[in-house]
Formats: C-alpha cells, sequence, structure tokens
C-alpha cells in the first residue's frame, strides 16, 4: 500500500498541496496536502469545523484557495487559463444534504448539466441518466420528485447525477450525516460498488467503519491541518498523535 | 317616494344604464388591454431587473435599487401625473393610455423585482453549489436551477401585486384614459346618475374575481413538489 507521503514516485489524479482558505481572520485550511492516485479512496475525518468540507470545495473551486496550487491530472485547477466549468465536470460532487434540484424528477436532475453543460441532445441525455439511475438502483425512481423520494434514494440520484459526467475523480462531502442509519447502508453499497469499478474518491466521513474497510488513505484533520496520514489500519489501530487519540475516543470508535 | 325608490332611482337606473353601457363596455376593452399589457412588460422587466441585480455589478445594482425603491414609495397617481403634465413642457408628448401603461409597468416592474430578488436568495446555496459542480455556468445555474425555484416562491406575493397594480388602471380617468372609470365618470356627468359608477364598480369586480381564483389555483399547482 502506497503511503500519501510519495507523490513523486506514483501519478496523481488530484494533487493539492500547501492549500490554505482563510474568511477575513479565520484561516479555516492553514497549507494542507491532499494527493490521490488514480483508482485509490481517501478518506478525510475530523471534527466539524476541522476543514474538511473546505478542503473539498477547493478541489472543484466551489471556494477558492486563498493560497496554495491544486491540480487535476495535468491541469492546474487554479490558472485564470483553466476553463473551470470544464474541468468541474470530470471532478463530481456529492454534497451532505443532497442538495437536488426540487422542480426536477430523478431523470431531469441527472439530464440538466448532460444537456446544458455537455450539449447532449435530450434522448442520449435520457439514456445516460436511466443508465446511472440503474448503478445506483433507482431505475424505477426516474419520475419521481426529491421530495416523493427518501433520503437515501435521494443521495443515490445524487451520485447518479455526478456519475453522469463520467468525472475522472469524485468527492463527497459526509454522504451520509444526514441519514438515518438504515438508509445509510443503501449509500455505502453504491459507494463500495464504485470503489470496486475502479472510481477515484474522496470521502469526508464519520464513517470510520466503512473507511476502515474500503479506505486506502486516511487523512485526520483537525484546526485546518493535517494531522496525521496514513493507511486505515494504522491510523485506527495505532494512531501517533494525541489529538487523533482523542478524536477516536471521541466519536467512540 | 320612498327611500329606496330614491336609492334605486339614483344607483340602479335601468334607462341610464342602457343608454351607457356601450360606452363603458367600450372602457372594458381599454381597461384589459392596459391592464394586461402592464402585467406582461412589468413582470418581464421586473425578472430582468432581477437577473440583472443577480449579475452582482456594483454601480448597476447602486442605481437600480435606488430606482426601485423610488417606484415602490411613491403612489402611482404621482408618476403617471409628472411624466402626462411634465413631459409636455420639455416637448416630449406621450399620449394618455401609453403614459398609464407605462407607469404602471415600471411601477409593477419595481415591485417584481423585489419578489423575484426575494425567490433568489432565498433559494438554498446548495442549490448554486450542486448545479456549478456540474459544470454549469453562472447563468445557466440560475436560468435552469435558481429561477425556476425563485419563480414558484415569488408567485403568491406576485399574483396579490399584480392584481393591485393593474387595478390602478383606474387612475387613467385622471388623464383622461378612457378606460371603465373614465367612461363611467363621464356618462356619470351626462347623466347627472350614479348608476354608470356601480356599473364599473360591478365590471371591476367581473374582471378581478376570476384573477384571485387564479392565482389561488396557481399557487395550489405550484404548491406541489416543495418540502
Amino acid at each position: 500500500m502506497l503511503s500519501a507521503d510519495d507523490g513523486l514516485s506514483r501519478p496523481l489524479l488530484l494533487e493539492a498541496r500547501g492549500v490554505r482558505k482563510s474568511y477575513g481572520a479565520h484561516e479555516v485550511l492553514k497549507g494542507v496536502d491532499l494527493l490521490v492516485a488514480p483508482g485509490e479512496l481517501v478518506f478525510l475525518i475530523g471534527p466539524s469545523g476541522s476543514g474538511k468540507s473546505t478542503l473539498l470545495r477547493c478541489c472543484n473551486r466551489l471556494e477558492e484557495p486563498s493560497a496554495g496550487s491544486i491540480r487535476i491530472g495535468d491541469v492546474d485547477l487554479l490558472s485564470p487559463k483553466t476553463d473551470i466549468n470544464q474541468m468541474r465536470r470530470e471532478i463530481g460532487m456529492v454534497f451532505q444534504s443532497f442538495n437536488l434540484y426540487p422542480h426536477l424528477d430523478a431523470l431531469g436532475n441527472v439530464t440538466l448539466a448532460l444537456r446544458r453543460a455537455m450539449g447532449k441532445s435530450r434522448d442520449e441525455a435520457a439514456r445516460i441518466a436511466r443508465e446511472n439511475l440503474e448503478r445506483v438502483g433507482l431505475a424505477d425512481k426516474a419520475k419521481a420528485y426529491p421530495a416523493e423520494l427518501s433520503g437515501g434514494q435521494q443521495q443515490r440520484v445524487a451520485i447518479a447525477r455526478a456519475l453522469a459526467l463520467e468525472p475522472k475523480i469524485l468527492l463527497m462531502d459526509e454522504p451520509t450525516s444526514a441519514l438515518d442509519p438504515e438508509l445509510r447502508g443503501d449509500v455505502l453499497a453504491v459507494v463500495r460498488g464504485l470503489r470496486e469499478s475502479g472510481m477515484t474518491m474522496v470521502i469526508a466521513s464519520h464513517e470510520m467503519q466503512f473507511a476502515r474497510e474500503a479506505a486506502d488513505i486516511v487523512l485526520f484533520l483537525d484546526d485546518g491541518v493535517v494531522v496525521e496520514q496514513g493507511a486505515p489500519e494504522a491510523l485506527f489501530g495505532a494512531p501517533g498523535h494525541e489529538r487523533t487519540r482523542r478524536f477516536l475516543r471521541d466519536v467512540r470508535y | 317616494m320612498t327611500s329606496f325608490e330614491r336609492f334605486a332611482a339614483t344607483f340602479l337606473d335601468t334607462d341610464v344604464a342602457l343608454r351607457y353601457a356601450p360606452q363603458i363596455l367600450e372602457g372594458v376593452v381599454t381597461t384589459v388591454a392596459i391592464g394586461l399589457a402592464v402585467v406582461v412588460t412589468g413582470l418581464i422587466a421586473g425578472l430582468a431587473l432581477a437577473v440583472l441585480r443577480a449579475c452582482d455589478l456594483k454601480l448597476v445594482n447602486l442605481v437600480l435599487i435606488q430606482v426601485v425603491d423610488m417606484l415602490r414609495a411613491l403612489p402611482p397617481l404621482v408618476i403617471i401625473l409628472i411624466i402626462y403634465f411634465g413631459l409636455p413642457s420639455i416637448g416630449i408628448v406621450i399620449p394618455s393610455a401609453t403614459v398609464l401603461w407605462m407607469s404602471l409597468s415600471a411601477v409593477l416592474a419595481a415591485f417584481a423585482e423585489e419578489v423575484f430578488w426575494a425567490g433568489i436568495v432565498s433559494t438554498p446555496s446548495g442549490q448554486w453549489m450542486a448545479a456549478r459542480s456540474t459544470g454549469l455556468s453562472y447563468f445557466q445555474a440560475l436560468r435552469f436551477v435558481v429561477l425556476p425555484q425563485a419563480v414558484r416562491l415569488a408567485i403568491p406575493p406576485l399574483t396579490n401585486r399584480t392584481i393591485a397594480i393593474t387595478k390602478n388602471t383606474a387612475l387613467g380617468s385622471a388623464i383622461g384614459v378612457n378606460e371603465i372609470l373614465g367612461q363611467a365618470m363621464s356618462a356619470e356627468a351626462f347623466s347627472a346618475n350614479a348608476t354608470p359608477l356601480v356599473m364599473a364598480a360591478v365590471l371591476y369586480v367581473l374582471i378581478f374575481i376570476p384573477l384571485v381564483i387564479a392565482s389561488h389555483a396557481l399557487e395550489r399547482r405550484h404548491a406541489g413538489w416543495r418540502r
């Protein structure tokens, strides 16, 4: 298993270095490195307010980093010459609160960007959307509106919406935190399936059990810095820092 | 003459009603035509202003907000009188019906802008983030994700405001527009009888009650997808 430190020895799909983000005087990220190789599943753990969400949002520039560099493959994401809308199609994002479009049915949620951002025809977009809804186990819910779906179903539609654009990498911001325990399993099963199909993912989450089973690398963030990182068995089994130990104890893992 | 007979002779005189009916019905056509024109131009201009405001251009927004606030603060009659009696003195003469249409459109646009803007602002930020994260541009996110939700949020307050402002077509009587009230007032003057005014009142009710009912139906229909 590769560790996250040796970025020079492996090809990187996402290479974020020294990322800083401040809101006024408050610095949320204080120089974070996040290196992800193709096919890897990287887990971000840490208390709320530690900067996990902000780091993910910097990786598709929903937040503009105050400093640092972010590369997706060969592309400098922060360069003014980069077409960010084009790049975002390659960086899927899934949100804690799903953020489905309430005025569109499941199919419409998935087809919108296919049609408007990628310029696909109505039929082509619908075909791709149906494939991806089937992939998350919701082929029969294409005509359902978000309000008619359970939280778990909504999150799976949101995953289908991201997958339909065939992203190179998927960023997931606490994808199960807003779900009842019995609904989390469905979403985690989809994530597991994606992992098996080779999708590169960065997941901010408190699903420690899942991280331990499925992650390649776990990063523990606290107060805007990566305190510790490593393979899950090492980080969960023998955390090297007192802050990590305290966090893992507090979440009763 | 009993007091009821006196009342009926003043307010419900059939002869007067029949004599002035054609004239007042002409007024109905004028009122409906100007009213519809005000609704169309006012709402389109209001939406356009809200979209312009969403562009977040500092100077443009500064001017836009001042003008909108002014239009909302001024009584519509004042705007109508200033344009109709003021502009000719600098050589601009606009027909009275056009002045009425322009003035009420501007007032409706100002209120509609505020309502649409409130809808845009109250659309959760997660909707913007989701749309932008899939590669939609700012304007595509606005057009396909935020505005459809903002417009639905805007419908209940907007229908009320639209009806309230469209009723102000009656102000045209002050500058000689031959709409319902103008025709009724001239008929009242000629006949020395209030029956034409009662006819006007009945006609206003007949025109606007269906709008009120339609607005309730519209609100119910759009309540469907909301959680």
